[in-house]
């Protein structure tokens, strides 16, 4: 029981790279993608827990108060909204892949030399 | 390759990686078992030093001050190339739509009109939207806030406008340009701040302001509230950027699928 | 600061055996992983986009019980928001230029 969180990020890990391995659209990939990453964020929250903590925001509870590890969440919530922006780039170049090739399939995009 | 063969070979060498991986997870200490110090020592000190009760935003913007520099410019960076991405095709197409002699208004496209619910309850979310958007941003040391998260709630309130009423009204709220300037500020005024520190003498991104008085007003904590509403500013012109790019290229595509 | 002084202050005054969740962690992580197999085997892309949504909602909640607030309302907001109003765009805009029947069909 002390490494079910752990186990499930590993099972998200293989699930989502499954579905980027056999995807046959490039928007389905890019979404498989997201799923990979998302792992990575219960990951390093699961790293940082402490049982029977709260969060670590002193302005209600008392100072010194025990508190879960605020260093994995500050890395975790930048990580959020930076990975945001990446996807987009993604997709900005996927839609350039569609007009350049005309087809969104990755296992014919390889197929087509330029 | 087959995609039979391609899934066989995934789930082999998937099922080696998750024997590896349960391995290491024997050595770990459990869930819920932290031992490491790092945390309980920013923890305990964070508050006396730096006068912010929001601690996870005093590592982001106080103590790991350069990593978030890094990640804000990876953000400034993507929204660069999806605009240069898409400026790029979308030139090119207006290009072959005045060669076609097509007409360029986006008020003559045929979408359905957008439904009447729709439309009033993003016109009532809209300003509290960008309120709350502000709040987030300007809150980071005091409670669960910052400006990562308040930028992409200011980002939101700007694309209701987009679902209210039509592109144009949209457009006319968010000018490219104008755009392009506010996200610039944002991200160089985090860095500025950071290179005022050094203008004084001081190593990067010091905290140079005054402390305050209360730990957690909203006026304390020096430079932690002044970087986050930077952050702020840079990630909502961001996202905003992002989204109108994409908005110019389907409109100009169902525009020319007529 | 010196270094002995600070470990002073950080001495946990409580005991906590290793491992020990609640049923809520336990009913979230399943959930979240359920979700994560329903996003990655859904091939249509656009009932992808809904199934990303509800899996950003399963994820804030489990942020949420991991005690990390701010992550919550970065996930929030990102992933029951932000991307999937990207990913409609750029389905949108995909599926406009002439008739692209070929891509997404398939996955059916």
């Amino acid at each position: 029981m002390a490494i079910f969180p752990f186990v499930v990020v590993a099972w998200i890990l293989a699930v989502g790279l499954y579905g980027i391995v056999t995807s046959r659209h490039l928007v389905h990939l890019i979404v498989c993608l997201i799923v990979v990453q998302s792992s990575t964020y219960v990951l390093l929250l699961g790293v940082g827990y402490k049982t029977g903590a709260v969060a670590p925001y002193f302005f209600d509870v008392p100072n010194h108060t025990p508190a879960v590890d605020p260093v994995v969440q500050a890395l975790a919530l930048t990580d959020v909204v930076v990975e945001a922006a990446v996807t987009a780039l993604l997709l900005a170049i996927a839609i350039q892949a569609h007009k350049r090739f005309g087809t969104l399939d990755p296992q014919e995009l390889v197929q087509l030399k330029g | 390759m087959t995609p039979r063969q391609r899934r066989w070979i995934f789930l082999i060498a998937m099922a080696g990686l998750a024997a590896f991986y349960l391995w290491g997870l024997t050595g770990l200490p459990g869930f819920g078992n932290y031992p490491g110090p790092y945390g309980d020592v920013i923890n305990s000190i964070a508050v006396a030093e730096t006068n912010a009760t929001g601690v996870v935003s005093a590592v982001n913007f106080e103590y790991r001050g350069f990593d978030t520099v890094g990640e804000e410019f990876i953000l400034f960076v993507a929204a660069t190339g999806v605009a240069t991405v898409l400026r790029q095709m979308r030139d090119e197409r207006e290009h072959e739509e005045e060669e076609a002699g097509a007409d360029d208004e986006a008020a003559t496209r045929d979408a359905p009109p957008t439904s009447g619910a729709i439309r009033m309850v993003a016109l009532i979310m809209t300003g509290p939207a960008v309120v709350m958007g502000w709040w987030l941003a300007s809150h980071a040391q005091t409670t669960p806030s910052g400006g990562f998260q308040g930028g992409v709630v200011l980002a939101t309130g700007f694309i209701l406008i987009y679902l209210a009423g039509k592109f144009l009204a949209f457009d006319r709220f968010s000018p490219a340009d104008v755009t392009d300037a506010v996200e610039a500020v944002g991200a160089g005024g985090f860095a500025a701040v950071g290179v005022a520190a050094v203008a004084m003498g001081l190593p990067y991104l010091t905290n140079y302001l005054p402390l305050g008085i209360t730990p957690g007003a909203v006026s304390s904590s020096g430079t932690i509230a002044l970087i986050s509403f930077f952050v702020g500013v840079e990630v909502g012109a961001a996202f905003i950027l992002i989204v109108s790019e994409l908005l110019d290229q389907t409109l100009l595509i169902r525009q020319g699928s007529q | 600061m010196s270094a002995p002084h600070v470990l002073a202050i950080v001495a946990p005054p409580y005991t906590v055996s290793a491992g020990m969740m609640d049923v809520l962690q336990v009913t979230v992580l399943v959930l979240v992983a359920a979700g994560a197999t329903m996003v990655a085997l859904t091939r249509v892309p656009a009932r992808q986009v809904i199934a990303l949504s509800v899996y950003g909602v399963l994820l804030a909640i489990l942020f949420l019980v991991f005690q990390a607030p701010d992550v919550t309302l970065s996930e929030l907001t990102i992933g029951a928001v932000a991307l999937p109003i990207l990913l409609l765009l750029t389905l949108a805009k995909v599926r406009e230029r002439g008739d692209s029947g070929k891509s997404g069909e398939r996955g059916k």
